[in-house]
């Protein structure tokens, strides 16, 4: 029997090389659990018919000694990731039954790995939603309680981890999409800094604000799988070349900015308490924790639910039953998109692509959209001015725990609130990384969260694995 | 909302119509907050990288032109058919 519930990729990966167990044995046990659980927790779409035979061919590198850390590790991968010859829904029913024609560049790097792709995991549909819910395949349930959302929109791939039904998982973060999950299911989830990653090959969503974001349960993995794949990548023009890509990290201890401000009102008590403790011991352990004032960053939501929806309106477009997916037949190429379109999206999808017309339509473009981007670079200034000063900024990572299956679904503003900590990093590009800090008295997963400035990373993994260490 | 479903190309039921008129009141009423704030000073500074390459296929670029042909909703020999466009 293999320990599940402890096992990190080192461990995974001397115990290969030591021949502990063989890849097939761990995607096993995995399979096992997957076979017990995952009907009621949902944490896949679809269980590759595969896997076996992809453990066989990582354990062959163990025999000729070409593997690396990632050989055989199970990853599970958000729905709206390509891998060629596999269906790609991006939870939707527009994209039902389409068939990736290529890999993804991130994908290409774990095959190439020997990584085992488990399966396609459940997401909201085009990734719009913080619980997993609008997915057209059904709701994802918490392994941590069952009768509550993991979080969204890549609950699936939290699931999966939280839920022992893989070691590690692929998700993407457009707006917390995989920090809001990591927090309400005891995860660590990372959101690199935009263009580390490549999105060549990821459905998009909010192209501007985009990242593939991996969880973990430790940091030393979610490390372990951004050096992996944090390239640049031709193919991806939003994809930073290495000479650019300059970290601002000193290892050592970490002058850490708090905006207080920001969180005065409208965070459960149980969070704020636990935030505070949490500062309270990297106060103790000898970093400096630093009052800053965040002003414009109160906006992020606001700016965000414009600039999001307006890509959205564009990105989606593609989707228009002419050359793949659902396609509905009319008299007319009009009436071909407008039945397609209406047939296959869902209504948090049509809700975001009518509201990203409306704020680009002639009359509203300036007081919406080109208001929200003036916003958004003064964001973005405003936390790259607090690295001057500050290593990291920390805040909780999300304002509640997980909540309650169909709770918040009749008041989209309150959905939408569950990610107010998590915008400001997709709106100005650097990383930021969540990490567990605790847990309530019933158990629910609490925890915190650092920005750290482009490209570093390599600061966050300190902090992450110092707040590891003081848990 | 009819004149944005149009431009959206998406056909919506007479329910839905208002039902997304209503939550879309909503969250108009959210996002407008950030009228009143003041950005006129705000200069966007870019320093600029040229991330374009020779329109050259290249020879690592690996796609399935069969499953990509295969997926066309209507087709005739290897082509894309659509409605009547004229």
């Amino acid at each position: 029997m293999i320990d599940l519930k402890t096992l990190t990729i080192e461990k995974a990966h001397q115990a290969f090389a030591s021949g502990e167990f063989t890849c097939r044995q761990l995607a096993e046990e995995y399979l096992k659990v997957i076979n017990d659980k995952n009907a009621e927790m949902v944490a896949y779409i679809e269980v590759f018919d595969d896997v076996l035979a992809q453990a066989d061919e990582a354990q062959k590198r163990f025999a000729d000694n070409t593997a690396t850390l990632l050989t055989g590790i199970p990853f599970a991968v958000k729905d709206n990731i390509l891998i060629k010859g596999r269906v790609a829904s991006a939870g939707s029913k527009i994209l039902e039954n389409y068939v990736a024609t290529y890999d993804s560049t991130v994908i290409k790097a774990l095959k190439d790995a020997g990584s085992v792709f488990m399966g396609r995991t459940n997401m909201d549909e085009f990734a719009m939603g913080s619980s997993t819910q609008t997915s057209y395949y059904g709701p994802s349930r918490n392994p941590v309680d069952p009768s509550r959302v993991p979080g969204g929109s890549s609950g699936g791939s939290a699931v999966a981890v939280a839920g022992d039904m893989s070691l590690v998982s692929l998700g993407t973060d457009t707006c917390g999409s995989v920090r809001e999950p990591a927090s309400f299911c005891g995860l660590v989830g990372l959101k690199p800094t935009y263009g580390s990653l490549s999105r060549q090959g990821i459905i998009a969503m909010g192209n501007s604000l985009d990242q593939v974001a991996p969880f973990s349960k430790t940091v030393r993995d979610s490390e372990i799988i951004f050096n992996a794949l944090s390239k640049h990548d031709k193919e991806d023009s939003t994809s930073v070349p290495d000479a650019l890509r300059v970290t601002k990290n000193k290892p050592g201890s970490k002058r850490i900015g708090v905006p207080w401000h920001l969180f005065k009102e409208g965070v459960d008590e149980v969070v704020a308490e636990n935030f505070k403790q949490t500062i309270e011991k990297l106060k103790a352990d000898g970093h400096e924790i630093v009052d800053i004032e965040l002003p414009f960053c109160k906006y992020s939501l606001e700016v965000y639910y414009i600039i999001m929806p307006a890509e959205v309106s564009t990105n989606l477009s593609r989707f228009d039953g002419i050359r793949y997916g659902l396609s509905e037949d009319a008299e007319n190429l009009r009436d071909v998109y407008k039945k397609s379109r209406g047939a296959g999206f869902g209504e948090e999808v049509r809700r975001r692509i009518l509201l990203g017309t409306y704020v680009l339509s002639h009359g509203y473009y300036d007081a919406y959209y080109n208001k929200a981007i003036k916003l958004r670079e003064k964001i973005k200034q405003e936390i790259l001015k607090a690295f001057d000063e500050v290593d990291l900024i920390a805040t909780p990572t999300t304002p509640i725990t997980a909540f309650k299956l169909g709770e918040k679904m009749d008041d989209p503003v309150a959905m939408y609130l569950c990610d107010i900590f998590s915008a400001p990093a997709n709106l100005s590009g650097v990383p930021s990384l969540a990490v567990p800090s605790g847990e309530t008295k019933d158990g629910l997963p609490l925890s915190i969260q650092f920005m750290a400035p482009h490209f570093s990373e390599s600061s966050l993994f300190e902090i992450g694995k110092k707040i590891e260490s003081l848990r | 909302m009819e004149a944005l479903a149009e431009l959206a190309r998406i056909d919506l039921s007479e329910e839905e119509k208002h039902k997304i008129l209503k939550d879309m009141g909503g969250i108009l009423e959210y996002v407008k907050q950030i009228e009143k704030i003041e950005t006129n000073d705000v200069e966007v500074e870019y320093t600029l990288y040229n991330a374009w390459r020779e329109d050259e296929t290249g020879e690592d670029r690996d796609f399935s032109k069969d499953s990509i042909i295969a997926q066309f909703p209507d087709k005739h020999d290897n082509f894309l058919k659509v409605k009547k466009i004229l």
